[in-house]
């Protein structure tokens, strides 16, 4: 009952409550929240391009979301996903703009391997730093997102030859072996940026589903995570399989920083901000509740309203509503136990001054 | 430029790029020291940052030189209520720490960005026309060269701010209110058991946590940027966590580690005006504070990390 009710009912009515007091907000300010939400779903759903542009969005955010999930699983808080998926950015782009001349049966999976293996590269500095001297992945994680960043504009500004770049903060287009869109993607959502990557992430979903459940690495993954110590004396080795979970983690928001730089942007720009798919797919993960089913359904939602913010703008709501929905609905996920407390007829009864972590 | 004014500059930057982190860094450390692990300090200072801006320019005409000073209140107080949604999810409804600070964090830029739309019509503020400047701090500049260095065309905000974390260090370690409120971090059952109230210390020390976080907020926006918009606030708040825990969850600890973060940004700000520091590549002094800090928690943390409850909900037995 319990696992049902964190499954099902809590993000169900996460959301619900996310969009009630999103539309009080929008209410407040004088506009008309029905208005806004309709003319928020004509603009991420409304016709084929749009409804590419959903499913583009909603691409790297099952992947970072994954990430989140399988860190997740082992008990670690990847909070790196938005430095990983720039360095996953960088490293694709930097591959595919070297090999400029290969066949693209070379070139593709060359730079979009080189983007997943520099993340699992620095995926694994937090879990080794966490295995061998016991330092919190959530700090280590975090400053590595600023490091990531300020050297991603240091290797743009520095590092690149003149040859690579369109401009000075700006590379110039990859060649067309190295892009992930596909006419037939282009052609069948009128022109969207909607590409190859949405399909890599289904097949993720997939693998990442078999892996968990039917693996002896997932089996390991996630006996540590429900209890460590357990897992220890059973003869599992927490510090292979934590940095092992850590790689994927981070080889995962690699991929959804190179779908972004050979499917979406096709170039890379530097970037004065933490990349928003980092936080955006933990928001996925929390909400879906770490089950690969449940990011899929949760990313599309959250692309929908990600989406959907040009639809506000038109309605004439500031755009950055949708995002204060977002983390809306991510308290009322985190502040579960509310939801519990009033769906609950006959609240558990606590164990005595048990400390919850 | 001669010695005396190279180190003049770097002197008041380091001084005026440190103030909001010390701030903000000293909140952490109170959140942190009652088991509330606070990663949303970056979304409590872009709510300070944001009210502080917004009073400032509508009051500005109003209250002359005294805005910035009323403005910075202004933002602490915002921070305060804006930090309650952290307490009432992590204290009252047992969420996780990591999630909800999460939650500010995607919360204030978008909020923030929101409401100035809502108010200005625009992605970003004004300017503000009162800003905290640099002024001479009278006397002391008479000092022959030291004087020169740290007391003339200086931040006063930053002395105070100094001062500030002297009297952190003396609530925390020596009153009977940072007895207590340390007592719930380390072991809060214990702590009930004696009579201690939990729930109304950790309240404290998250609330604490936002005033502070605010006023870092509002003078890093009244010092430095000069208006509000979504980069105003972009990173500080976790070179603040840096700093606290640089500082081993201890005010002045944090303070000094505050001033060499701050060292480290102004040397990449006023680098370029610098012969000798000109040829070093910008990306060493802008990621020495995040390096630093994984190193220190690598190194020379070992055993301690911090207090030994944070983190951990404590539900009240009945």
């Amino acid at each position: 009952m319990n696992n049902k009710l964190d499954k099902f009912f809590v993000p169900i009515l996460s959301v619900i409550f996310g969009l009630l007091i999103g539309a009080l907000i929008i209410a407040l300010i004088g506009y008309n929240p029905i208005l806004g939400y309709q003319s928020m779903l004509n603009s991420s759903l409304g016709n084929s391009l749009s409804i590419g542009e959903t499913l583009r969005t909603a691409t790297p955010l099952i992947l970072t979301a994954l990430g989140f999930a399988v860190a997740n699983y082992v008990g670690l808080f990847n909070i790196g996903l938005s430095g990983q998926a720039l360095a996953g950015w960088v490293g694709s782009i930097w591959f595919a703009l070297v090999f400029d001349g290969l066949p693209k049966i070379i070139l593709l999976p060359g730079s979009i391997l080189a983007g997943i293996l520099a993340c699992a590269l620095i995926g694994i500095i937090p879990g080794i730093l966490k295995v061998f001297f016991n330092t919190s992945e959530v700090i280590t994680t975090i400053m590595m997102n600023y490091i990531l960043l300020f050297v991603s504009t240091h290797i743009t500004h520095n590092i690149w030859p003149k040859s690579f770049m369109q401009g000075t903060d700006s590379t110039k287009i990859i060649s067309n072996n190295a892009s992930l869109r596909t006419e037939w993607l282009t052609n069948l959502t009128g022109g969207s940026r909607l590409n190859l990557g949405f399909l890599l992430a289904l097949i993720f979903i997939i693998l990442i589903y078999v892996l968990i459940k039917y693996t002896t690495l997932g089996f390991e993954i996630k006996t540590i995570g429900l209890n460590p110590i357990a897992a220890k004396y059973s003869g599992i080795s927490l510090k292979k399989t934590i940095v092992s979970a850590m790689a994927i983690s981070g080889g995962l928001a690699g991929l959804a920083g190179a779908t972004e730089g050979l499917g979406t942007f096709q170039n890379f720009f530097i970037q004065s901000q933490s990349l928003g798919i980092g936080f955006d797919g933990m928001a996925v993960a929390l909400l879906g509740s770490g089950s690969p089913i449940g990011i899929f359904i949760s990313a599309l939602l959250f692309a929908v309203l990600k989406n959907g913010a040009p639809g506000m703008n038109l309605a004439g709501i500031p755009p950055e509503i949708v995002n204060v929905i977002i983390a809306i609905i991510i308290f009322f996920v985190g502040a579960k136990y509310l939801i519990k407390y009033f769906i609950t007829v006959e609240p558990k009864k606590e164990v005595k001054g048990e400390e919850n972590k | 430029m001669n010695i005396v004014s190279i180190l003049t500059l770097v002197v008041s930057s380091t001084l005026i790029f440190s103030a909001p982190l010390i701030l903000t860094a000293i909140g952490g450390t109170f959140s942190e020291r009652s088991g509330i692990v606070n990663v949303g300090l970056e979304g409590i200072m872009v709510i300070g940052a944001f009210s502080a801006v917004v009073f400032n320019l509508s009051f500005a005409d109003k209250f002359g030189d005294a805005t910035p000073w009323i403005a910075l209140i202004v933002g602490g107080i915002a921070g305060i209520f804006f930090s309650l949604i952290h307490a009432v999810a992590t204290i009252t409804l047992r969420a996780d720490h990591i999630i909800s600070g999460t939650v500010l964090n995607l919360l204030a830029p978008s909020l923030a960005v929101f409401l100035v739309k809502v108010i200005y019509q625009k992605g970003q503020t004004d300017n503000i026309k009162q800003a905290f400047g640099y002024s001479d701090i009278p006397l002391l500049d008479r000092i022959p060269f030291l004087g020169q260095i740290f007391f003339s065309k200086t931040s006063i905000v930053a002395y105070i701010v100094i001062f500030i974390s002297f009297v952190a260090w003396i609530i925390i370690f020596k009153t009977k209110f940072g007895l207590r409120l340390r007592s719930v971090g380390e072991n809060p059952q214990a702590a009930d058991t004696l009579g201690i109230n939990v729930y109304l210390m950790r309240y404290s020390g998250v609330l604490i946590s936002g005033l502070m976080g605010g006023l870092g907020g509002a003078l890093f926006a009244q010092s430095i940027s000069i208006n509000f918009s979504i980069s105003t606030i972009a990173g500080q708040g976790f070179m603040a966590m840096a700093a606290m825990i640089f500082g081993k969850w201890n005010p002045i600890g944090a303070m000094l580690s505050a001033l060499f973060f701050g060292f480290a940004q102004s040397l990449s700000a006023v680098g370029s005006q610098i012969s000798f520091i000109k040829n070093v590549p910008v990306v060493y002094l802008q990621v020495a504070p995040y390096v630093i800090t994984i190193i220190v928690l690598v190194a020379f943390l070992g055993k301690y990390n911090g207090p030994k409850a944070n983190g951990t909900n404590y539900i009240k037995s009945k």
